[in-house]
């Protein structure tokens, strides 16, 4: 045990250290000989608050594209992982393929996937076939994420413990029952948190779609500094980001803690 | 602690990177050794790559860094201008060095990597806050390409644009003159180069592409043989033009200015012109 007086000495040490950091660290910034030129075109109030709006709005894009290439992500993934933790010699072909797969698209830069889809696909001139640039920029998304995803339900599934799954078969389930009432609902739930994290990173990567020419909140930012050559634009965009991801991490902090918390209370005192 | 070392260690690049002003010192003097030079004895200049016709030509010679041209060619519109006020400044073609400069980068705080930067870069006075612009040395307009035998390949009027999806490259004046004068119904695509601008166009992602104009002759002559220009957006009160990029304050910019007035007098950039661009005759304004 630590004593009171120990810990309020630590409280001090640490906002003590903090302000040392922090006030150097400004000092030193706000006296270089470049800031006023940095002020001028990184922090513009009136900059900020003139490109706002626009951004704000081409914001809503990348919301759009979050939300639907989740959607797609969250099914596809699970759908994924269980194929490749499908048992038996007879599935080894769809084993191989998944693992491929994931290999394929967690090792391409997402970028260069949005790119070649994008602009490769619509260009196929095939009827039927989409040409919204927006529509390719969430097919190249949810390719990647899926890769990167179905590998965080893998992790969950195999942290099962196999008992578990043998109990359910003595228990005259399929594989398949077993799978979805015994091993699933644990895995998901033991995932939940990484699976949050990849989302806050599939976030910020909706920015990406911009290279295919549609106006999200990154394009918008680019075409307000080009007019005026000023950089400020760039701050509202990740003020806009920040706004979305901070909720999404606390969120998830939440949801392990009482996580933790169900976990210790079944544990003898 | 450790949360607050990953807080700090960027601030603290960014501080070491912030180096370095503008300005510097002001000198009247256009005398070759009293120019203010990034490189001594050099005058050096700055262009994007690729180097695009017919701003630049020449193809590019065995072991160049550039794509597409080399600026060092003496080829192409702006190249042979670039070698026209390095040579009324006092610098022979051998002490001109060039340097890739990416359009963001010309812009971007900090000393400027060149002496001047020349790459269609258009006068605006919002963007003159940041940077020193040279006069004029090309008036632009702005130039609506379409594919041949399309549905917008028979209109005639701004108005009559509205209905269609537009395409066009970031950081252009282009760009505005979609927004601000043509006013579609639906958002512009914005790509991040032109060529890319153009592989929509191509493969009929977009309806029409907004470039200037001498770029819509190459576009349409070169890139999509199946493309035309549909014609000219209407000037703007006060025009467009092209200035070279210098460092804000530079004392460059005054005997960069005083270059070129006496180039236009001896009518020599009227001749580069002749050679470089193609007739602008034969586009119809777009009323």
């Amino acid at each position: 045990m630590r004593s009171l007086s120990e810990g309020r000495r630590g409280v001090v040490v640490a906002l003590l250290s903090t302000a040392v950091v922090f006030t150097g660290l400004g000092f030193a910034i706000v006296n270089a000989p470049g800031w006023p030129e940095i002020r001028r075109q990184f922090f513009d109030r009136h900059e900020f608050t003139s490109t706002f709006p626009d951004i704000a709005s081409a914001f809503l894009l990348n919301v759009k594209i979050f939300c639907i290439s989740e959607a797609f992500i969250l099914v596809l993934a699970l759908l994924l992982a269980v194929v490749r933790s499908l048992p038996g010699p007879v599935f080894f072909p769809l084993r191989v393929l998944a693992i491929v797969y994931a290999d394929f698209f967690r090792g391409v830069p997402t970028i260069l996937v949005i790119t070649m889809l994008g602009f490769g696909a619509p260009a196929l001139a095939l009827k039927g076939v989409p040409t919204s640039t927006t529509f390719w920029g969430i097919v190249a998304l949810v390719l990647v994420y899926t890769a990167y995803v179905s590998e965080v339900y893998r992790a969950g599934i195999e942290s099962v413990h196999p008992s578990q799954a043998a109990a359910a078969r003595s228990l005259g389930l399929s594989h398949g029952q077993s799978l979805r009432y015994v091993v699933l609902p644990q895995a998901v739930r033991r995932v939940i948190p990484p699976l949050l994290n990849d989302f806050i990173g599939l976030q910020k990567d909706t920015a990406l779609v911009g290279v295919l020419g549609s106006i999200e909140a990154f394009k918008q930012t680019q075409i307000d500094q080009a007019a005026t050559f000023n950089f400020t634009s760039g701050l509202a965009a990740a003020v806009l980001f920040v706004a979305v991801t901070i909720p999404l991490a606390r969120f998830t902090d939440w949801l392990v803690a009482r996580d933790r918390r169900r976990q210790l209370a079944g544990a003898p005192a | 602690m450790r949360r607050l070392i990953a807080l700090a260690l960027p601030l603290c690049a960014l501080a070491l990177t912030v180096t370095g002003t503008g300005g510097g010192a002001v000198s009247a003097s256009c005398a070759k050794a009293d120019l203010p030079l990034v490189n001594d004895g050099k005058l050096t200049i700055g262009t994007d790559n690729p180097a695009y016709p017919p701003w630049y030509g020449g193809g590019t010679p065995k072991g160049s860094k550039w794509k597409i041209n080399d600026p060092s060619t003496g080829k192409g519109f702006e190249s042979a201008v670039a070698y026209a006020v390095a040579k009324q400044l006092g610098f022979p073609r051998a002490q001109v060095e060039w340097t890739y400069v990416p359009f963001a980068k010309s812009y971007a705080p900090g000393k400027k990597s060149f002496d001047f930067d020349i790459n269609q870069i258009s006068y605006s006075p919002q963007r003159a806050k940041v940077v020193d612009f040279s006069n004029s040395y090309y008036d632009v307009s702005q130039a609506v390409v379409v594919l041949k035998g399309s549905k917008i390949a028979s209109v005639r009027s701004v108005a009559g644009l509205k209905g269609y999806t537009f395409g066009v490259q970031i950081g252009t004046t282009s760009y505005q003159a979609i927004v601000g004068d043509i006013k579609p119904s639906s958002k512009p695509r914005v790509y991040d180069t032109n060529d890319k601008a153009v592989f929509a166009l191509k493969s009929k992602q977009i309806d029409a592409l907004v470039v200037d104009l001498p770029t819509a002759f190459y576009v349409s002559a070169v890139q999509i043989p199946n493309a035309k220009i549909l014609g000219q957006l209407p000037a703007k009160p006060g025009g467009e033009h092209f200035g070279m990029v210098l460092q804000k304050g530079s004392p460059l910019t005054g005997c960069v200015n005083k270059a070129l007035a006496a180039l236009k007098a001896k009518g020599t950039l009227k001749k580069i012109q002749a050679t470089w661009l193609s007739k602008v005759v034969g586009v119809p304004v777009l009323k």
